[in-house]
């Protein structure tokens, strides 16, 4: 990939922004009966880190992973189902927010666990190499899994087999409720990469083409059989940690001095004056997301809940229909 | 042809001759290379097969579990030697939260062909870290199945099923067994998953003898047919899943059961196996259905006291005398 679709990172960036919103509306509604954790505010990190990838590479995301399945390709509609727990959804109802899956775009899962994709995109990468595919597997995490032991464990892995893996960190600054500088004795947290062998680097998380060109430098790097590289984004939740979160740890002033930077606002802005695109081809790009969106929740609301039974399928594969014994 | 060979040279075959057929499996875990395995299981496979599919670890559980999730999520067929079963707890997250529910949580989508092999039991002062058998914290996690080997025959066969399968293996070596032998033909077989074995057939009592207990079970049987007591031996061979199917119907016709395991006795695989016994035959027993096993106790250093508080063919045959002579 050579350079990216420039509209096309305008247009994910909207339609993670809007489908964030919709679906904590319709949780308000009682559409969806789980948590959410939104990525508001940090959608330049999920799109410029995806736009790098290719379709055969893979990702693992976390709790805030909405917006890395939309980047990767996934399908509002199944996500909205899913979030609906309806059998239509990703993972049959079963998985919900936390557990979005893609096998076919590469999307190795979100996580409940903080640090706990890590190892697994590390063990992808580990695939790769021995298979000799040039493909890339990239795992993303905030700031707050830096400090898990999973994290330290396999970052050390793969620096030690130069394995063809990204570390994206995004960095919004809160660990659930509790700011970085009282979770970790580092400012920039790129330098935990030091420790392992491989660089770290700082890019505005924000900054949608900046993203896209170090997860890309990152890519080429692992590609080229020189191991892995630390990405920091560093970005920020507008919404708190989970919807209902009173937000008692952070400054209205913080808040509103970051929507100065807002990713979306930024790269429209930057597409009309730099790009010399017309105002109108923006808008009619909102308009057909949302219309998308329309369409998932349309989707999610008329699509049956799985059979109760379903609750006993699929825990193995190959025995017992997968049921359970 | 069936020849001798020993539980060791079993699962180090099953490896191998996988290996061999499927360049997607390969082994990894510390000191599994150029060691050969701290029990020298896997002695030799690096010159056969290289570096890189027999790799050497750094002691990072957590990592080599979770890149072994990560490489079964994309196709490979992973083997993850944990070197004690005690280490697990390091990487306990990724076996129980990620490995486990990998499928279900995907609407039955992942494929995760994970094999973890775990080598349990206390050897002989090996004290608290080093000697426990913790295959029951794993038979209440859904998503995992467990076998737990006594023979060097089961230990190929059921290696190869494992290694076969798309579900993720809990895999059970106890170190006392290693150097046992036992026939296994040379030609490829597998054992299925979910079927006991009756290793002894008798009358008057069942021992059900999980992994290492089963030389164990053997020679109390052994002995109490001297005394004119005709006990059946059952071998479970796997825990999840379970044939409680054939230890019910042993049960039935024996009238009396006991469950011999190392692990601890609360909450232990006999605990399952007991209350799936008393669901499905209490109406047939003439006793108490009685677990043999390690004293609720951590494992202490000083062999005296390690011996007191483990499991013996003496406790099993106290046991069966007990439950033969029992007074309704």
């Amino acid at each position: 990939m050579n350079s990216p679709n420039l509209l096309d990172l305008y247009r994910k960036m909207f339609l993670i922004r809007q489908f964030e919103l919709r679906a904590i509306n319709e949780r308000r509604s009682g559409l969806i009966p789980g948590f959410i954790h939104s990525c508001v505010g940090e959608e330049a990190t999920a799109v410029g880190a995806c736009a790098a990838l290719n379709i055969e590479d893979v990702i693992t995301s976390t709790h805030r992973g909405h917006g890395h399945l939309i980047a990767k390709g996934g399908d509002p509609s199944y996500m909205m189902a899913e979030l609906a727990a309806r059998s239509t959804g990703y993972c049959g109802g079963k998985g919900g927010s936390l557990h979005m899956s893609d096998f076919d775009l590469g999307i190795l899962g979100a996580n409940g666990i903080v640090a706990g994709g890590i190892p697994m995109a590390v063990g992808a990468a580990l695939a790769f190499q021995m298979r000799r595919e040039p493909r890339v597997a990239l795992a993303f995490f905030g700031d707050g899994a830096v400090n898990e032991g999973a994290f330290h464990e396999a970052a050390n892995l793969a620096g030690l087999w130069s394995l063809p893996v990204i570390f994206f960190c995004e960095n919004n600054l809160y660990g659930e409720g509790t700011p970085q500088h009282k979770q970790a004795p580092i400012r920039d947290l790129s330098q935990r990469a030091a420790g392992y062998g491989f660089p770290g680097v700082i890019v505005d998380g924000n900054d949608v083409l900046a993203v896209y060109e170090a997860t890309r430098e990152a890519a080429a790097r692992a590609r080229g059989g020189l191991g892995p590289t630390f990405i920091e984004g560093k970005t920020y939740r507008y919404r708190g940690h989970y919807e209902g979160d009173p937000m008692v740890y952070r400054s209205k002033e913080e808040l509103e001095a970051w929507k100065q930077r807002d990713p979306i606002i930024h790269w429209r802005e930057k597409l009309l004056s730099e790009y010399g695109v017309a105002p109108e081809v923006l808008d009619d790009i909102k308009a057909r997301v949302r219309q998308q969106l329309d369409e998932a929740v349309a989707f999610a609301i008329e699509s049956p809940p799985p059979p109760p039974e379903a609750a006993l399928m699929g825990v193995y594969g190959d025995t017992h229909d997968g049921r359970v014994f | 042809m069936t020849r001798e060979i020993t539980f060791s040279q079993a699962i180090r075959e099953a490896m191998s001759e996988e290996m061999r057929r499927d360049s997607d499996v390969f082994l990894m875990g510390e000191d599994v290379g150029v060691f050969g395995g701290v029990f020298g299981v896997s002695a030799g496979m690096l010159d056969e097969f290289g570096a890189e599919r027999v790799r050497d670890t750094p002691i990072s559980e957590a990592a080599i579990v979770g890149a072994g999730l990560g490489a079964a999520l994309v196709g490979m067929r992973p083997i993850v030697e944990i070197m004690f079963a005690d280490f697990v707890t390091v990487a306990m997250d990724q076996v129980v939260n990620q490995v486990a529910k990998a499928r279900y949580m995907s609407g039955g989508k992942a494929n995760v062909p994970l094999t973890i092999r775990l080598v349990n039991g206390a050897p002989g002062s090996a004290a608290a870290q080093h000697s426990q058998s913790p295959e029951a914290w794993f038979m209440n996690v859904p998503g995992l199945k467990i076998a737990i080997p006594a023979t060097p025959y089961d230990a190929k066969g059921l290696l190869k099923t494992a290694l076969r399968g798309e579900d993720p293996v809990l895999f059970f070596e106890h170190k006392l067994l290693y150097a046992v032998t036992g026939d296994a033909p040379e030609a490829d077989y597998v054992v299925p998953f979910g079927r006991a074995a009756i290793r002894r057939e008798g009358s008057d009592a069942t021992v059900i003898a999980i992994g290492g207990m089963l030389p164990l079970a053997l020679e109390a049987a052994q002995k109490l047919e001297q005394t004119g007591v005709s006990v059946e031996v059952i071998d479970p061979r796997t825990l999840v899943p379970l044939d409680v199917e054939t230890m019910a119907a042993s049960v039935k016709k024996t009238h009396r059961a006991i469950i011999a395991y190392e692990a601890h006795r609360r909450g232990g695989p006999g605990a399952e196996i007991a209350a799936l016994l008393a669901e499905q035959a209490i109406g047939y027993l003439d006793a108490p259905i009685l677990r043999v096993a390690t004293k609720n106790v951590p494992f202490p250093y000083n062999p005296d006291l390690e011996r007191f508080i483990l499991p013996t063919a003496d406790d099993i045959m106290e046991a069966v005398t007990g439950v033969v002579s029992y007074q309704l």
